[in-house]
């Protein structure tokens, strides 16, 4: 091939490796990829738009089916903004609970992000024996929560379930389990020479980068920025339990930014939800787990609400954020979810520049994408809004949520 | 030895780690095959019990309803729907996410979790 002559191939939307939509236009010459385009927009449920046509107790809800790995993470969002505008105050032991809850969750998110790295890299056994580990926290998760995956355990003002003493113990015997465990999981993944060969210095996001993109969560965390909302902005029960950033310097004495790096990462965060659940149970207070115990009560309390608010949570991918605003009816004026992939799949476009065709799967997959939780609508009327247009909608929309209600809804979420 | 290699080699020694669930084999229909077990012609092979508060399929006992439409207003799901003329309510198991805010809600208990989880069907009704 003559010197200077690229291809374009299309990665995508309905691609083998990437497990949800979403298209990468890559230009390449021989097998190195030159530049990336990344097209989004395949997926829509418009689960925002449903938002706004329920009352916040029917939405915590829903706000759970938006992610069904970090399904915590939304209705905690939720909650904390309906909360706030509500000035609602949680109680104490709630917060030990909802804590404990995200954290098996954040667990849960990494072993299955690892099983699907190790598949990316054709490594399918390590992929079984991963996703073998990860059964011990769906069945903790089930047993606390009566599902293994869908938790519907945080609501307005508190928790549904409480964690009772007798249910110690099967906790602190999966955190045991993955104690013990975690020394298995570094070795498959960290000293494997396949592994290394296939993730050491690819995909690399320089700290500079990082920052610039604003990445978050463990994509940015494995690139040296220490960024962590539990650190930075506790809430719920993380001001007491001194959580702080992980990097990979902890592990590799060292910060390269790579798929590797951000692999260790994530093992790494296995071992600390581990022990915050394990001081979560020991420093648990006595005390009621909801302000309010009767639902209907709830009901009537988010019934008019006035005012906008926001929620911020660590998920497992990164920092999640909802904005809530309420005018008094008795259905959300508007509701904007922000999952953590908006924010990470922008760095995509530094980590595949000089990457090769094989190790475009591994790469994308390193940031744990989510593209149903990202996307929002961009089809109207049966045909596709270009980026004009669209921008266009964008800022009429804001124009007429800072002039409030009267104005005519934007059409558009 | 890699570290994975070794765990391949023990598990040679091992006991799968799969429940193999309703049957050790591959049935050519599963939902034949729960037929036939029903009528004591197949033996299923047992799940894994579920917990304590599991939350499966939601059984309405109609006779208590006293139509108070306080589990529409809470479903997220629109999973419940009023019937005005009978003042009752319609449970639809196919739209439901299994939240159990109605259940919660509910004054006279006429919505209840069983343990059945065995939903998947071809059919709505």
């Amino acid at each position: 091939m003559s010197e200077g002559k690229t291809f374009k191939i299309a990665v995508g939307p309905v691609h083998p490796a990437l497990k949800e939509p979403v298209q990468l236009n890559c230009e390449i010459e021989g097998e190195q990829v030159k530049h990336v385009d990344i097209e989004l927009s395949q997926v829509h449920r418009s689960i925002e738009w449903i938002g706004t046509r329920r009352n916040p107790v029917q939405v915590v809800f829903l706000a759970e089916k938006i992610c069904g790995i970090c399904n915590i993470c939304h209705t905690l969002c939720f909650c904390e903004a309906v909360e706030s505008i509500a000035g609602i105050e949680v109680p104490a032991r709630a917060h030990y609970i909802r804590t404990i809850a995200a954290e098996l969750e954040r667990i849960h998110s990494h072993i299955l992000w690892a099983g699907v790295a190790a598949h990316e890299l054709g490594f399918d056994s390590v992929m079984h024996y991963t996703w073998k580990l990860r059964e011990k926290v769906l069945d903790t998760t089930e047993y606390l929560t009566g599902n293994r995956i869908g938790k519907a355990i945080v609501t307005i003002g508190g928790t549904k379930r409480d964690i009772e003493e007798k249910q110690f113990g099967k906790i602190r015997e999966a955190c045991n389990y993955y104690r013990q465990n975690f020394s298995r999981l570094r070795d498959i993944f960290l000293k494997d020479p396949i592994i290394k060969a296939r993730a050491r210095d690819i995909g690399i996001l320089r700290r500079d980068d990082a920052l610039s993109l604003c990445a978050v969560g463990p994509t940015a965390r494995a690139s040296g920025v220490k960024k962590d909302v539990r650190q930075d902005e506790a809430y719920a029960a993380y001001p007491d339990l001194d959580v702080k950033a992980i990097t990979p310097k902890e592990l590799l004495g060292e910060i390269r930014g790579d798929v590797y790096d951000r692999i260790a990462v994530r093992l790494l965060e296995v071992l600390q939800s581990v022990e915050l659940i394990e001081k979560c149970l020991k420093q648990m207070p006595e005390g009621k787990i909801a302000y309010e115990s009767k639902l209907a009560k709830v009901l009537s309390d988010v019934k008019q609400l006035k005012g906008e608010a926001i929620g911020r949570h660590e998920a497992p991918r990164g920092e999640v954020f909802h904005y809530l605003k309420m005018v008094g009816e008795e259905t959300p004026y508007s509701w904007k979810v922000r999952a953590p992939t908006y924010n990470n799949i922008l760095s995509w476009i530094p980590m595949l520049k000089g990457a090769q065709i094989a190790d475009i799967p591994i790469v994308a997959a390193s940031i744990d994408p989510c593209m149903s939780c990202t996307n929002r609508a961009a089809i109207a009327d049966g045909k596709e809004l270009g980026n004009e247009k669209l921008h266009r909608l964008s800022v009429e929309k804001t124009r007429s949520l800072k002039k409030g209600p009267g104005s005519e809804r934007g059409n558009c979420n | 030895m890699t570290a994975m290699l070794r765990e391949l080699l023990k598990q040679l020694f091992k006991r799968p780690f799969t429940n193999k669930f309703p049957s050790k084999r591959i049935p050519e229909s599963v939902n034949g095959f729960l037929e036939k077990a029903e009528k004591g012609k197949a033996k299923i092979n047992p799940a894994i019990p579920v917990p304590e508060g599991f939350r499966g399929r939601i059984e309405y006992y109609r006779e208590k309803c006293i139509g108070c439409q306080l589990c529409t207003k809470v479903c997220p799901a629109d999973a419940i729907v009023f019937l005005p003329k009978e003042k009752k309510v319609e449970y639809h198991l196919f739209r439901c996410s299994f939240c159990g805010q109605c259940v919660e809600i509910c004054p006279v208990k006429a919505l209840e979790f069983t343990k059945e989880f065995l939903l998947a069907d071809y059919k709505k009704d």
